[in-house]
This record gives structure tokens, C-alpha cells and sequence, in this order.
């Protein structure tokens, strides 16, 4: 085996060893890298009260209420929903059927109050035209994700 | 590999492919800015907030494009010992760090509307933090050193270290629930994006492609010229010393 032999498969043993290390320890922080919860992750974990956490999810149609500045709305991933409350200002892409990203705590009664909605957006780029036309055609799947 | 490691080989080379180069960087970002700004179409929900994209993506391809390529080369100096290889890698790093800064300054713009926010800490975010850092510690190590072999050496082996963290930028969006939309353009099933505003989009990474090939070879060029007046001023002092 010639020097430069010896030196590729050290790099390259370095970077397959240096990869699995990196790998193993993302998979075992896996639960903190999570930027938010689904509703099913809420409801079926059972989490405490008053613990700060993020919800993500879409707005369920029609359940958005306003009352001068209050909102209330839920947040669905389909299978589950958790109630939200938040007074403040909603993001420009905020409505019905939208992803969105709460950040606040579930209070005793039973509400998520949220201290900041975020907007989430999908990964389709359309002109207005083209979605109007998708719609009318039938073939519009709404973006809707459970993420 | 071998032929292109010559420096003399390079300087010609670069005489030839500089004029295209810089051609191809003017025409497709003069063309891709107008499409960009001017003659695409607003997006359906963002509205004209959308434009932001045709800067922003294309520079974090760019952020994560140069890295490969800086690790690449720094592969190729460790292994191979090319002489070409480091200066290259050395080239590559300034430009990686502005369009990586450039990606994360665009990101902020357009997350405050969009999302409400200038910053957030999720996987796709924080991962593009880090590799501007990468890029930050790699020029503060190559120059850290007197003897440059010795930086280039600690450089290279930082930059292959590094490397780990591109396919993490790239898949942090499916591997983990993040703020950041997932992949539009290089995904599963074709691009979700509309034939109207990909063509800008695609033209603007191929300008910002074409300015880093002519900033390497320009930055190539300096590097030689510095080395070269090393070895000249080396010879100098020797000569000075023998000659007492």
C-alpha cells in the first residue's frame, strides 16, 4: 500500500466513523431537535399543565373566532385537535385551513394559551392564476399537511 | 486529476474559461434578476413577499455548494498532497461565508412576514448557522498559523469534519418537524414549484454557480502570484544570509 493509499482510506475512515457518530447522536437527541408538537402528541402524551411548549398544526376550518383582539381557534392534525387562545397579532399568512405554530402553555382551562402564532407555509409555489385553475379543475389538494 | 494540479496548466486554463465565466454570471443574473423582480408572477399566497425566494435559495444552494467543494479540495490536498488544491479550498471559503450570511440575512427578511418571526431555532435554521461558523472557523485557522503548509493541514482536516453538516441542512426539514417548509425544487416527484418562477429561480443559481467559478479562478490566480513571492523573498533572505 503506497502512502497516498494509506492517507485515502484514513480520510475516508475518518469520515464514515466521524458520520456514524454524528448519526447515532442526532437519532438519541432526536425528541429535542423537534421544532414542535402535533395535537396526537399532546393528547396521547398526556402533558402537563403550564409546561412551555410549541403546537403545530393546521387550523381547523371554521373554528376561528375574533373578538376584538382575543382569537380562539384549533389547531388539528386531522386525527386530534387542541383548543388555542391568543390575543396579539396574527401573521399575514394566518387562516383557515393554513399551517400555523403556536408557542405558549395549556392552562387549567383546558385552552392552549398561546404567547405567539406563527405562520407556517408550504413547500408550493404558484401564480394566483394557476391555483384558481387547479381549484376549478378539481385537482387542488388543499397543501394540507398534518406537519 | 494529476494534469489540472499544475499551476501553470491553471493560469491557462483560467485565461481561457474567465471570459465565459464572467459572460455567463452577467447574462443569467441580469436575465434572472429581471425575471426575478420584474416578470414573474406573484405568488398565490406570499404575493410579491415570494420574490425574496429567488435570492435566498439559490445563495443557501451556494452556502452548501461551496462547502462540498472546499471539503472536496481539502480531501485533495490531504490525500494527494496537490499543490493547486489547498489554494482552491482556501478560494472557496469567502464566498461560501458571504452567500451562507447572504441566505441567512434573506431568510430573516422574509420569515417576519411570513412566518412572524426573524428567527427561530429549528433544525433547518440552526444547522445553516452553523455551517456560516464552519466557514468562520476555517478562515480564522488558515490564517492562524506562520508556516502556511501547517494551517492548510489544520484547515483541511476541519473543513472534512465539517462536511457532516450539509447533508443535516439538507434533510433537516424531512428528519425533524421544523418551521422551515420542506424541499421545493430537488425533491421526490419533481419540483412543487410552478414553471414561471423556477425559471428565475434556476437562472439565478446559474449566475451565482458562474461568479463563484470566477472568483476561484481569480482568487486562484492571487494565491499563486503570493506564493510565488514567498518563494522569492525566501530565496532572497537565504541569499542575503550566504552571502555575509
Amino acid at each position: 500500500m503506497t502512502r497516498k493509499q494509506r492517507r485515502l482510506y484514513f480520510v475516508l475512515l475518518g469520515m464514515v466513523t466521524l458520520g456514524a457518530a454524528v448519526a447515532l447522536v442526532l437519532t438519541a437527541i432526536s425528541d429535542s431537535l423537534v421544532y414542535f408538537y402535533s395535537p396526537t402528541d399532546i393528547v396521547s402524551q398526556r402533558i402537563p399543565e403550564g409546561r412551555r411548549m410549541r403546537i403545530g398544526g393546521l387550523v381547523e376550518e371554521g373554528s376561528v373566532k375574533k373578538d376584538g383582539k382575543a382569537v380562539t381557534f384549533k389547531i388539528t392534525d386531522i386525527t386530534n385537535a387542541v383548543p388555542v387562545a391568543y390575543a396579539g397579532i396574527l401573521p399575514d399568512l394566518f387562516r383557515e385551513g393554513q399551517g400555523v405554530v403556536v408557542e405558549g402553555r395549556i392552562e387549567k382551562d383546558g385552552l392552549f394559551h398561546a404567547s405567539e402564532v406563527l405562520a407556517k407555509h408550504d413547500e408550493n409555489y404558484m401564480p394566483k392564476e394557476v391555483a384558481e385553475a387547479l381549484k376549478k379543475s378539481g385537482q387542488w389538494n388543499d397543501g394540507k399537511q398534518a406537519k | 486529476m494529476h494534469r489540472f494540479a499544475n499551476p501553470a496548466r491553471f493560469l491557462r486554463l483560467a485565461k481561457v474559461i474567465l471570459p465565459y465565466s464572467s459572460g455567463i454570471a452577467v447574462l443569467s443574473l441580469g436575465f434572472g434578476l429581471w425575471f426575478a423582480l420584474a416578470a414573474s408572477p406573484a405568488d398565490y399566497q406570499q404575493g410579491d413577499s415570494v420574490r425574496i425566494m429567488y435570492v435566498h435559495v439559490p445563495s443557501a444552494w451556494m452556502g452548501m455548494f461551496c462547502y462540498v467543494a472546499m471539503a472536496a479540495f481539502s480531501a485533495m490536498a490531504l490525500i494527494w498532497k496537490h499543490p493547486l488544491a489547498d489554494l482552491l479550498a482556501k478560494a472557496t471559503a469567502p464566498v461560501g461565508a458571504a452567500f451562507t450570511f447572504l441566505c441567512l440575512v434573506t431568510g430573516s427578511l422574509w420569515g417576519k412576514p411570513m412566518w412572524g418571526t426573524w428567527w427561530a431555532w429549528d433544525a433547518r435554521l440552526t444547522s445553516m448557522l452553523i455551517l456560516l461558523f464552519l466557514y468562520l472557523g476555517y478562515m480564522a485557522l488558515i490564517n492562524a498559523f506562520d508556516d502556511p503548509e501547517r494551517g492548510h493541514k489544520a484547515a483541511a482536516i476541519l473543513a472534512l469534519v465539517g462536511a457532516v453538516n450539509v447533508p443535516v441542512i439538507k434533510w433537516s426539514v424531512d428528519w425533524w418537524n421544523t418551521l422551515h417548509q420542506p424541499a421545493s425544487v430537488v425533491k421526490m416527484g419533481g419540483p412543487a414549484i410552478d414553471p414561471s418562477m423556477l425559471l428565475p429561480l434556476l437562472l439565478m443559481a446559474l449566475g451565482f454557480k458562474a461568479y463563484w467559478v470566477c472568483i476561484l479562478l481569480l482568487r486562484g490566480r492571487a494565491e499563486i502570484a503570493a506564493q510565488k513571492i514567498r518563494v522569492i523573498r525566501m530565496a532572497q533572505i537565504h541569499a542575503a544570509s550566504r552571502g555575509e
